[in-house]
């Protein structure tokens, strides 16, 4: 079920688009933003408010990167694996951050802490390489070290 | 020619703060800002904005350089009250660029102020801001603007008393970097799948929901109230070439100043990197270059002191593309630079077609076997086929093209590279881990 709070959040998303269905990436976002993923469940509430059927928004869901179908850690860090950060360090920071971690891209930390996940580029080329943690971008992650104390930041 | 106004006026950042923080309402009006919308409602027809920027010479900064005012052209006249759409792409991933980033987050009114004039000139009454949803920073800057630009009236009901109304809304996408191609655009903004249409019919006569739409990118439309204010003579004026107007360009790779600057259109590769980017670090030497983002073919140092422009980028077998380029240097693998790009563009294929589908994940196969040292000698040619396979003509969209565009390039300027990895069964640079 979802709560007031979603169900709020969603409808002033779907404010902006001339049908619910139009709305339907913001409405998914919406909810996720505060429920951390998006399960089969809460899949299925959603499309139920927005008149449409559960595959038809998985298929929409499936589609976006940041829309995670799958559970995720508290905070979720996007590691930029294009060009610009690839000639700057990025297997560096890459190797760094996995031995830090202890995971590997695709995977979430034991503690349900973070999870780690691949990037296109993120845009801030000239402080490659970057990183996304949350909505956070953070550059400049050279040498790789640079990147713990960052960490630290996020519980 | 007399260009008197190049390489001294930066009409797009020259009004930026120096603190980095966007540009409030009250600071832009101040710049000249929302003159050029207020001189165009009372005293220009739709259509004489449209002449305007046709006469500029002002062509699109999305990566393909289409002139603007003729794209506008192709909006079928308006015939009653159904709706017409502008959208501003603002999705911006292709690897290496980052100049609409800097726009939107240091002058959000410039961008508001555009696509109000786009979409007086073609009639529009809607317009979205199509952002990619990792520019956090841009769409709070964005949508801070857009409240105080409505509460003006600079947007909203008949703007300035003029009659002309328009609703602006700010969409935040959710990835993939297919959104960025503008039918995938449209497909995403109408909550579905970002998966490009077939063209024709184009977006301006079947677009959003089905509606005459020009989308255009951020930096094309930031340009507009400027010429509108200033006029296309003068915009022609700050060009060193053919097409008008300034354009911001990046770098980035190892240099010694990676950044962006907004210089006359064709200014050479030279003095972009090495008076702005301060030339290569200490330690490295350049050895190719992407001049226009990941999509772009390979130049060369023999390339330098081509002008960066369409045409001429072009005339030398690659593109300007969104005019910010990196660099590779010495010290970087040929081989394991083509697998991040490669990896890149088959993760992002929207799968539609079978070569962008089937053979770029087989690409990225091949490469990393070279890269790892499990190479053949004929997976040298296997490459160049299915750069060959990915050209213009064999798929939906550019995003195969695009791809196709580093990779024969690549393989061909750097092929001594990739034979050495095979022959000697390892990446001579130790990048294989
Ligand atoms: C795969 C792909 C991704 C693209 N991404 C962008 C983008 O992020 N921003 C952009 O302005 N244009 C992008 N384009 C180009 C758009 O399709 C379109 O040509 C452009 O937005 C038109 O604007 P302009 O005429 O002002 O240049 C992309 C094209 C392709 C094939
Ligand atoms: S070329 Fe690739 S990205 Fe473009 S439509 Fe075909 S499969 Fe999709």
């Amino acid at each position: 079920m979802l709560d007031e709070r979603e169900l709020a959040e969603m409808e002033k998303e779907l404010a902006h688009y001339e049908n619910k269905k139009a709305g339907c990436i913001g409405a998914l976002k919406a909810v996720q933003k505060l429920r951390g993923w998006i399960s089969d469940e809460c899949l299925k509430d959603i499309a139920q408010h927005l008149g449409m059927t559960p595959d038809e928004l998985d298929n929409v869901a499936t589609f976006y990167s940041s829309i995670f179908r799958r559970p995720v850690g508290r905070h979720v860090i996007f590691i930029c694996d294009s060009v610009s950060c690839y000639v700057v360090g990025y297997r560096e920071l890459l190797r760094h951050l996995s031995y830090r971690l202890q995971i590997k891209p695709g995977q979430t930390t034991a503690d349900g802490r973070f999870t780690l996940l691949p990037a296109a580029c993120l845009g801030v080329c000239e402080k490659a390489p970057a990183v996304m943690i949350d909505e956070d971008v953070h550059g400049g992650l050279e040498p790789p070290e640079k990147v713990d104390e960052i960490l630290e930041r996020y519980k | 020619m007399d260009k008197k106004n190049q390489g001294k006026q930066k009409p797009l950042t020259g009004s930026f703060r120096t603190d980095g923080q966007p540009l409030e309402l009250g600071e832009y009006e101040k710049t000249g800002g929302y003159e050029a919308l207020r001189n165009a409602l009372k005293s220009m027809s739709p259509k004489d904005v449209q002449e305007e920027v046709k006469a500029s010479n002002l062509r699109g900064r999305g990566g393909a350089g289409f002139p603007t005012g003729q794209k506008w052209s192709f909006v079928p006249a308006a015939e009653g009250p159904l709706s017409r759409y502008v959208v501003a792409n603002a999705d911006e991933m292709e690897p290496g660029t980052f100049k609409d980033r800097i726009l939107m987050e240091n002058s959000p009114h410039m961008l508001i102020e555009g696509m109000a004039l786009a979409a007086y000139a073609v009639g529009a009454q809607q317009a979205y801001i199509f952002l990619r949803g990792e520019y956090v920073r841009s769409s709070r800057v964005i949508a801070k603007a857009l409240a105080q630009a409505y509460e003006k009236n600079y947007l909203g009901e008949n703007i300035f008393g003029s009659g002309f109304s328009l609703q602006m809304h700010l969409h935040l996408s959710a990835g993939r970097y297919i959104c960025g191609e503008e039918t995938g655009l449209l497909n995403s903004l109408e909550g579905k799948r970002a998966i490009p249409r077939v063209k024709p019919p184009y977006p301006q006569v079947s677009g959003f929901m089905g509606r005459p739409t020009v989308v255009n990118n951020v930096e094309t439309l930031c340009n507009v109230p400027h010429i509108i204010r200033n006029g296309a003579e003068w915009f022609k004026d700050l060009s060193l070439s053919e097409g008008g107007g300034t354009k911001l360009y990046g770098v980035s790779g190892r240099v010694k100043r990676p950044g962006a600057w907004e210089l006359p259109m064709g200014t050479t590769i030279r003095e972009i990197l090495e008076e702005h980017a301060g030339g290569m670090l200490e330690g490295y030497r350049l050895r190719g270059l992407l001049p226009g983002g990941a999509s772009t073919e390979f130049l060369l140092e023999e390339h330098l002191d081509m002008p960066m422009d369409f045409d001429s980028l072009q005339e030398a077998g690659s593109r300007m593309g969104t005019g910010t380029m990196v660099i590779m240097d010495d010290r970087t693998c040929p081989v394991g630079m083509q697998l991040s790009l490669q990896t890149f563009f088959a993760r992002e294929s929207c799968g539609w077609c079978t070569p962008c589908r089937e053979g770029l994940p087989w690409v990225v196969h091949m490469l990393n076997a070279i890269e790892e040292g499990q190479g053949e000698m004929e997976d040298i040619d296997l490459l160049l086929e299915q750069a060959r396979l990915l050209a213009p003509g064999h798929t939906f969209c550019a995003l195969a093209p695009g791809a196709a565009e580093p990779l024969g390039s690549g393989v061909k300027y750097f092929r001594e590279d990739f034979e050495r990895h095979i022959s000697e069964k390892r990446c001579p640079w130790g990048q294989n881990r």
